[in-house]
C-alpha cells in the first residue's frame, strides 16, 4: 500500500478527530459528553497508526506528517472537514454515515497483501465496534427526528466521496440508500484553511522544538 | 437513596457494579443517566472501564435495587454459636491431650 | 437524632448515606459545598477545551482530550450525588448559567499560551488535589466514595503536566519563557484558590465533618509541595516575599481576597464569556435531551 493510501486513511481519521473533539465538554449531557470523547481520542489514535506507517515509507515521523504539511497537502475527504460543533443532528448523521463507510474499507484492508496494513486495519476494526454501536444507537433513536434526517441526506454526497467507486455500492446496501452523484475527494472545502491555522498555532509558534 | 426516588426523573438512573479483576465480587462503582439498556452500556463501559479498570459490569436500574438496612434489627439474645467467639476450646483441648498422653512436654 | 446527636455522631466518624435522615442545615450545606465542586469542574473545562484543538503533537492532543474528559465524568459523579440530595442536575445548570451559583476562581481566568496549559495541569490541578484528597473523609459517604474515583484520576493530570513542562524547559528559550510567563499570571489565583484562612470552631463545615482541611492547612501543603519543584525547574515565583521559615510554615504576600471575592461572585475576567458560552451549548442541544431523556424506553 502507498503512501498516499495510508496519509488518505490518517487524514480522515485526523481531521474527523480533530472535529469531533470539538463536542468535549459541550455535548447534550455528561454522559454522552465522555463516549464522544472517547471516540474522537481513539479517531485521533488510529491516524496517529496509520500515520506511523506513512512515516516509515517517508522517512519522517507521525506528527511532522499530521502537523508540518500544509492545507493542500492533506488528502482527508470533504465529509470530514466540516465544522458541526454547534449541530448534534449533523454531527451524529456524519459519525453513522462515516463509520459505516469506514466499515467497508476496512474489511477489504483486512485482506491486505501489506501484512502491517492487514494488521492495522485488524485492530482498527476491533476497536471500532464500539464506535459503530455507539453510531447505531443515536441513529436509531434520532431515526424520526427531521433534523437527523435531512442531514443525512444532506451529507449523503459527501460520505460517498470518502469510499474509492467500486466500494460505494456495498455502502449504498448497508444504509439502504440509492447512490447518486458522489462529491469527491479532489478538493477542500473552505473549512479546512481555518481548522489547519487552529490545529497548528502552536507548533508553528516555535518551530522545530519537542512540545 | 430514598430521597432520590421522589424526584422528578428524565432518563432512568443506572447503578453500576464493577468487578475490579476477574473472580472478585462486583463493588457499586456509581450511578448514571440514560434512556435505554443500550445507552446505559455505552456509558457504563465509558465511565467504568476506558482505563481497562475493570473486569466486568453489572448495570440494574436503581428502582430494580432494593436496600435493607440493619438486616437483622435488635439482636436481643445473644447468638454466639453463630461467631467464632462463641466457641472456647482451650481448656478442653488440653484435657483431651493429657488423658491422651500426648500433650506437649513442659 | 437531634442536631447535637447528629454533629456528635459525625464528629466520631459516623457516616451519612443518601437516604438517612439528617438535619436540613446540613442537607443544604452538602448541596452548595457539592454543587460548587461540579460547577467547578463543568467550568474547568471551557478554558482547557481550547487547547485540545491546538495541541502540538499528537500525544499531547490525546492527553489533553483524555484530562478534559477525565473533568466532564467528575462533573457527572458530582451532580449525581447533588441530585440524590434532591436537587436535579438540569437545576444545577440552570442556576449556574444564571449566575446563582459559584465555581471557583481559577476557572474564570483566560488561558493565553500552551504554558498556560502546562501550568493549569501541573500546578492548578495539584491544589485541587490537595482539598479533594481531604473530602475523601467526608462524612456523607456518596460524596467520599466518588472522591477516590476522583482523585484515582487526577493523579493522572498531574504527571501530565509536569511532563508538559519539563518538555518545554527543556526545550528553547521561547518555550521557557511561555512557562514563566503563564506562572506569573497564575500565581495570584493559585495562591488564592484555597481560599481565606477561617477559625475551625465557626465553621459548620467542619462541625458537620464535610470539610476536614482548614484553607491553610490546604494552602501550605501545597507550597510545600510544589514551590520546590518550582524552583529547581529555573523558574522564579512572582512574590519576593516567600519564603520557607525555620518552623517549617511558609510566609508570603498577603493573597489579595478582594480580587478572590470579587471573582467568585461572577466578575472574572472570562466569567461572562464562558457562563454565555455554557448557556449558549446547552440551549442549543436542549432538542437532544428532549429527544432522548425525556421519554425513557
Amino acid at each position: 500500500m502507498n503512501a498516499q493510501e495510508l496519509l488518505r486513511l490518517a487524514d480522515d481519521e485526523l481531521i474527523l478527530g480533530w472535529r469531533n473533539s470539538e463536542w468535549t465538554g459541550i455535548a447534550p449531557f455528561l454522559e454522552e459528553d465522555v463516549a464522544f470523547s472517547s471516540i474522537a481520542q481513539t479517531e485521533i489514535g488510529h491516524a496517529r497508526a496509520w500515520y506511523e506507517l506513512a512515516a516509515n515509507e517517508l522517512e519522517t515521523d507521525a506528527d511532522s506528517l499530521a502537523f508540518d504539511r500544509e492545507p493542500d497537502e492533506y488528502l482527508c475527504a470533504p465529509l470530514v472537514e466540516m465544522r458541526m460543533a454547534d449541530d448534534w443532528a449533523r454531527t451524529i448523521a456524519r459519525h453513522w454515515l462515516y463509520e459505516t463507510a469506514d466499515r467497508i474499507r476496512i474489511q477489504v484492508l483486512l485482506n491486505s497483501v501489506d501484512r502491517k496494513v492487514a494488521g492495522l486495519a485488524e485492530k482498527i476494526d476491533r476497536e471500532e465496534t464500539y464506535h459503530r454501536i455507539h453510531a447505531e444507537m443515536w441513529a436509531e433513536r434520532l431515526r424520526d427526528e427531521p433534523k437527523f434526517r435531512d442531514a443525512v441526506d444532506e451529507l449523503w454526497p459527501y460520505a460517498l466521496g470518502v469510499l474509492p467507486e467500486e466500494q460505494r455500492s456495498l455502502f449504498c446496501e448497508a444504509v439502504e440508500r440509492d447512490e447518486s452523484e458522489a462529491i469527491e475527494r479532489s478538493g477542500h472545502t473552505e473549512g479546512l484553511r481555518p481548522l489547519w491555522e487552529e490545529m497548528t498555532m502552536v507548533r508553528r509558534s516555535v518551530p522545530g522544538a519537542s512540545w | 437513596m430514598g430521597a432520590a426516588r421522589g424526584a422528578r426523573r428524565r432518563g432512568v438512573i443506572w447503578e453500576v457494579f464493577r468487578q475490579e479483576r476477574e473472580g472478585q465480587p462486583f463493588q457499586h462503582g456509581g450511578s448514571l443517566e440514560a434512556p435505554n439498556l443500550v445507552f446505559a452500556e455505552a456509558y457504563a463501559r465509558e465511565f467504568y472501564g476506558r482505563r481497562g479498570e475493570s473486569f466486568a459490569l453489572w448495570i440494574v436500574p436503581r428502582e430494580s435495587v432494593e436496600e435493607v438496612r440493619e438486616p437483622y434489627v435488635a439482636e436481643v439474645f445473644d447468638r454466639d454459636y453463630r461467631r467464632v467467639d462463641g466457641y472456647s476450646l482451650k481448656v478442653k483441648l488440653k484435657e483431651a491431650r493429657e488423658r491422651a498422653g500426648t500433650s506437649p512436654a513442659g | 437524632m437531634t442536631e447535637a446527636e447528629f454533629e456528635a455522631y459525625v464528629q466520631n466518624g459516623g457516616q451519612v448515606e443518601a437516604g438517612d435522615a439528617m438535619p436540613e442545615d446540613y442537607r443544604k450545606a452538602l448541596v452548595k459545598f457539592i454543587e460548587m465542586h461540579g460547577n467547578s469542574e463543568l467550568m474547568g473545562v471551557l478554558p482547557e477545551r481550547e487547547w485540545i484543538l491546538r495541541a502540538p503533537t499528537l500525544q499531547r492532543k490525546l492527553a489533553l482530550t483524555s484530562k478534559v474528559q477525565d473533568e466532564v465524568g467528575h462533573a457527572q459523579l458530582i451532580y449525581r450525588v447533588v441530585e440524590d440530595l434532591g436537587k436535579p442536575r438540569e437545576a444545577c445548570l440552570d442556576d449556574l448559567v444564571a449566575g446563582k451559583t459559584k465555581f471557583h476562581n481559577v476557572f474564570h481566568y483566560p488561558t493565553k499560551t500552551w504554558g498556560d496549559v502546562g501550568v493549569i495541569a501541573w500546578l492548578v490541578d495539584a491544589a485541587a488535589i490537595i482539598s479533594q484528597k481531604a473530602l475523601l473523609k467526608c462524612s456523607y459517604a456518596p460524596y467520599a466514595r466518588i472522591m477516590k474515583k476522583i482523585c484515582w484520576e487526577e493523579s493522572f493530570h498531574i504527571l501530565h503536566g509536569r511532563d508538559v513542562i519539563l518538555t518545554m524547559m527543556n526545550g528553547t528559550d521561547e518555550q521557557r519563557e511561555l512557562v514563566q510567563e503563564a506562572l506569573n499570571r497564575w500565581w495570584g489565583p493559585l495562591m488564592q484558590f484555597h481560599g481565606n484562612p477561617i477559625p475551625a470552631d465557626d465553621d459548620p463545615m467542619f462541625r458537620w465533618r464535610i470539610k476536614s482541611q482548614g484553607n491553610e492547612e490546604a494552602r501550605q501543603q501545597f507550597l510545600d509541595g510544589y514551590v520546590p519543584q518550582i524552583w529547581e525547574l529555573g523558574l522564579t515565583v512572582p512574590d519576593p516575599n516567600l519564603r520557607k521559615g525555620k518552623d517549617g510554615v511558609w510566609a508570603y504576600s498577603e493573597p489579595d481576597w478582594d480580587e478572590l471575592k470579587w471573582v467568585v461572585t461572577g466578575h472574572g475576567p472570562e466569567t461572562e464569556r464562558r457562563l454565555g458560552f455554557r448557556q449558549a451549548s446547552h440551549e442549543e442541544t436542549a432538542w437532544v435531551r428532549r429527544a432522548v431523556l425525556a421519554d425513557a424506553a
